[in-house]
């Protein structure tokens, strides 16, 4: 049998996935610094009503309260045992709000990076990632995950060590990364350089993309990266809507609905399958996105011209794609 | 790898070898990097000289590259490591001969936050660039960044955020600052890939600081007013 998220690939030319987790937690009273995942437990209404938000909005994938849910995370809270009974409960909680949508929509388990930097640069080697990734993605098969989530990743090793795990848990996976620094990832990964990555996998994910980064622009600019790779695969936009603002005591994303809504537009246009927020969206984002993908029809490819107009300009001039990237030309090497 | 290519520290001038350890930090060459420091100081050269000549200089083109987006984390921990086994050696030394320093700066990664990628390279880098610093680690609660800068008598606070749910904390640190009547005491530098300059005033820190070259250039120029308020 085909995964859900197989199946609704293969009726529908574009999905759209959630917005914001942690940034929506904190609007219903979430303190800074305390581990989202404990409220699996200790608010599980709450975190019904987070997914029901995006479920409501038109979402066809929602992303488990799971981000923070693995073992090197939770360490700090001294819940590091717990990794594999909240990833489940987070699942869980998502079961339900899925099961009683009315129509059929994925519950993609998050699973978000350790935290730690991998061999060689770190300490933290390949199969102790693997075990991390791998006792999370077990917690959220028991709780009914339809797929992994694996999102905002900077380091390729990382990326395969997530995708080991989820091959591990006999589970179907999707990855996306976070290019934040100059177009790249923080490790320097290009979005050409995620896509070569992506079919080398003996474990491939369903879909693949960028989430989180700096604003939408950029993100638009990775998924044209992606494109321009070649990739057959669906590819994924989860862009921020627009860029953190501290506005009376709390953060406040300065992306409008409108704006979302033709981030998605072009996301779809530049090549991107399924489509959602990240950081700052909220189901009013979601409402604005998911009418516009409904009623406008698509265009043509746009330019990284067309993206500056219509949504704003970029972080960085270039995104290290074009071959011609910088480098410091070297006096001499030593052998 | 022929034979000829291969360069005898011990045998280049001062100019061409301190170039030459500028290119190996780049490189990320450790043990090239102490070969030289300790070659250096056998010619007589004061520690102080060794850092800011050949390994500070050296880290100012790797920050300005990282700036650039020519060099990312992986290259610029490879440089810093380098750096750190030459620093073994000057620390000591520096101390003895009561060289300048720069400042001190308490550093730590906020409440709930366990990304400390950034947060260790800025660290690094603001010692090579002569500042003492004191480094909290992550997961820092507002009370251990107050209490360690008094015990530090430190001049500049540090603090580091990659999650839009832990950013928000350095308004908590920043406004026990102001209620224990302490703002005025400490230059407060943030930074982290969620944040901008914008939120940075927001919360009330003296500046954002875009990365860890950005952060030593800020550190430098906050350290300079300073200074010259105090002799004005």
């Amino acid at each position: 049998m085909t995964d859900a998220l197989t199946r609704l690939l293969q009726t529908r030319d574009w999905l759209m996935a959630d917005g914001a987790t942690g940034t929506n937690l904190f609007n219903m009273g979430l303190s800074s610094g305390d581990a989202p995942e404990l409220w699996n437990e200790e608010h599980p209404d709450r975190i019904r009503t987070l997914y029901k938000g995006a479920v409501d909005a038109g979402s066809d994938i929602f992303l488990t309260n799971s981000f923070g849910g693995n073992a090197a995370r939770l360490k700090l809270h001294g819940a590091q045992k717990r990794a594999r009974a909240l990833s489940r409960i987070a699942a869980e909680l998502g079961r339900d709000i899925a099961d009683t949508a009315g129509r059929p929509v994925v519950v993609a388990g998050s699973v978000g990076p350790t935290g730690e930097i991998m061999e060689p640069m770190g300490t933290l080697t390949h199969a102790d990632a693997v075990e991390i990734f791998h006792e999370q993605a077990e917690g959220l098969k028991e709780g009914g995950a339809d797929v992994l989530w694996v999102e905002t990743i900077s380091a390729p090793e990382e990326f395969r060590a997530a995708a080991e795990a989820a091959k591990l848990a006999s589970m179907p996976w999707c990855g996306t990364m976070s290019f934040d620094t100059a177009g790249r990832t923080m490790m320097g990964a290009t979005s050409a350089a995620l896509a070569e990555l992506v079919e080398k996998l003996p474990h491939k994910p369903l879909a693949f993309g960028a989430n989180c980064g700096v604003g939408a622009s950029d993100l638009l600019r990775t998924v044209l990266g992606f494109a321009a790779a070649g990739s057959e695969r669906p590819i994924i936009a989860k862009g921020n809507a627009g860029i953190p603002k501290y506005v009376h005591g709390h953060i406040h994303y300065d992306g409008t609905p409108d704006l979302m809504a033709d981030y998605a537009i072009l996301a779809r246009d530049s090549g991107a399958t399924i489509i959602g927020g990240c950081c700052g969206t909220t189901p009013e984002h979601l409402r604005a996105m998911r009418a516009a993908l409904e009623t406008r029809p698509r265009g043509p490819r746009p330019s990284l011209e067309d993206i500056t107009t219509r949504i704003g300009g970029f972080s960085s001039a270039s995104d290290g794609t074009e071959g011609d990237a910088p480098a410091r030309p070297r006096r001499r090497r030593r052998s | 790898m022929a034979d000829e290519n291969e360069l005898i520290l011990s045998e280049l001038p001062d100019d061409e070898l301190v170039t030459q350890m500028q290119d190996d930090l780049y490189d990320g060459l450790g043990e090239e990097i102490v070969d030289g420091v300790n070659i250096l100081l056998e010619r007589g050269w004061q520690p102080y000289d060794v850092l800011t000549k050949a390994l500070v200089a050296g880290m100012t083109v790797v920050g300005n590259d990282f700036r650039d987006g020519i060099l990312f984390v992986p290259e610029v921990l490879l440089a810093a490591n380098a750096m750190k086994s030459g620093m073994a050696i000057l620390k000591p030394l520096l101390a003895e001969t009561g060289a300048p320093k720069m400042g001190k700066m308490v550093i730590g990664t906020v409440k709930g936050d366990i990304h400390d990628i950034g947060k260790n390279l800025v660290g690094m880098m603001l010692e090579g660039a002569g500042f003492e610093v004191v480094d909290l680690g992550i997961n820092t609660a507002a009370e251990a960044y107050l209490e360690a800068l008094a015990r530090e008598e430190a001049d500049i606070l540090g603090m580091s955020a990659l999650l839009t749910t832990t950013m928000p904390y350095m308004k908590t640190v920043i406004d026990e600052l102001v209620e224990k009547g302490r703002r005025d005491d400490y230059i407060v530098l943030v930074g982290g890939a969620p944040l901008n300059e914008e939120f940075g005033r927001a919360i009330g820190a003296d500046a954002y600081c875009r990365d860890a070259a950005v952060a030593v250039e800020i550190a430098k120029d906050f350290i300079a007013r300073k200074h010259n308020q105090m002799s004005a």
